[in-house]
């Protein structure tokens, strides 16, 4: 009784960082690369993410700090955190970092510093909800359910069952084919 | 299960296609990886043109029968890298006479018309936008093969199309194209510009 709570909680905890728009279809896009043989792909990925941006967004501070700013720079830099970040389906940290690039390209100092704020603020608060929902994720360890049902039938990991919940019961998110593969 | 050693032959030659993957970037390596790896290619991931060209090299050298598992049968390159760009290691692959037949894929999340088109020139058989899609190299796959066992050259000039298809229509087997992501729209502009402080 208490695991289907906590399945439904980590599954509405999923659903609103997608309806709140901090995650866009790529996560899902990464979610459906995970499998058996390596469960735990998209943390690794997010993990991965989470060290290399630490690095991008020290390195575009100090080059903020220059004067004059070296707008070159700083718009190259930020490609690359932007790349990261669009690779892990960031959308709100991907929207902030087009700002800063278009800024840059424009040579806004100030609107270049103003929105480096909004993608550290937008950063941070994903990378809290995302850590939160890992965190849930584990307690509940892996679950394997043979669903059958008149749209999809497949054999599904705790991980896939939330977007299979929401694929079918809440019709704004794409419907997902969940491949079974053997390994 | 019996099955005769033609067949054998036949289907692990199918099925081993053998990607060389180059990006800069930990993240699209990993994902790159795991995209290739769950539509059955054997991978080979390296961080930047140069040592792509070091690993062809290598391969190159040990070319018989023994080594055909280590032999590439599609390149995937990032464009932007420090260094050598993916379109700096395009042009090096396909003025080689021992490489260019190998099929090269440039992978940018920059929609960017001339970038597209030069590379697609260049000999590039397909242009993809980051963030690079389980679909799309499903459709890479299907595209590859049907290569090879027509025995056709990987770059048909005559008939090169670039057909820019904005709801990722699947494509005509015969055309070279570039495939945008339908999601991708182009970045909103600053709301009013304000005096430069540099």
């Amino acid at each position: 009784m208490e695991r289907n709570q906590m399945h439904r909680q980590i599954a509405n905890t999923r659903k609103l960082m997608f309806d709140q728009g901090y995650l866009d279809e790529q996560f899902i896009q990464l979610e459906e690369l995970q499998d058996g043989s390596n469960p735990n792909f998209v943390e690794e990925v997010v993990t991965l993410y989470y060290r290399d941006s630490a690095r991008f967004l020290s390195n575009l501070d100090q080059a903020l700090e220059k004067r004059p700013l070296d707008f070159s720079k700083l718009d190259n830099l930020m490609h690359q955190f932007k790349g990261s970040s669009t690779s892990i389906g960031a959308k709100k940290v991907k929207t902030e970092c087009t700002h800063f690039r278009n800024y840059c390209n424009a040579r806004n100092a100030e609107g270049c510093k103003r929105t480096f704020q909004n993608v550290k603020k937008e950063y941070t608060t994903l990378r809290k909800k995302l850590e939160a929902y890992f965190q849930m994720s584990r307690q509940v360890g892996p679950v394997e359910t043979a669903y059958a049902s008149s749209v999809v039938v497949c054999t599904i990991r705790y991980d896939t069952i939330h977007s299979l919940h929401l694929n079918i019961i809440h019709s704004n998110l794409p419907l997902r084919r969940c491949a079974a593969r053997s390994h | 299960m019996e099955t005769t050693m033609n067949h054998q032959i036949t289907s692990s030659k199918s099925q081993q296609l053998h990607v060389l993957a180059v990006d800069d970037s930990n993240i699209d390596r990993k994902i790159i990886e795991k995209l290739l790896k769950v539509s059955s290619f054997k991978v080979t991931v390296v961080d930047s043109g140069s040592r792509a060209l070091e690993y062809l090299g290598l391969e190159e050298n040990t070319n018989s029968t023994q080594f055909d598992d280590l032999k590439v049968n599609l390149i995937m390159t990032d464009y932007s890298m420090p260094g050598m760009t993916g379109f700096e290691l395009l042009k090096k692959i396909k003025n080689s006479s021992t490489l260019k037949e190998i099929p090269v894929v440039i992978m940018s999340s920059e929609n960017i018309v001339t970038r597209i088109d030069r590379c697609l020139e260049e000999g590039a058989e397909e242009y993809l936008l980051k963030p690079v899609k389980l679909s799309d190299v499903r459709r890479l796959k299907d595209s590859i093969l049907k290569t090879e066992n027509m025995g056709m050259k990987p770059m048909e000039s005559n008939n090169r199309k670039r057909k820019r298809n904005d709801d990722r229509l699947p494509v005509l087997p015969s055309s070279l194209s570039c495939h945008i992501n339908a999601s991708m729209s182009p970045p909103a502009s600053p709301q009013q510009p304000t005096p430069k402080l540099c």
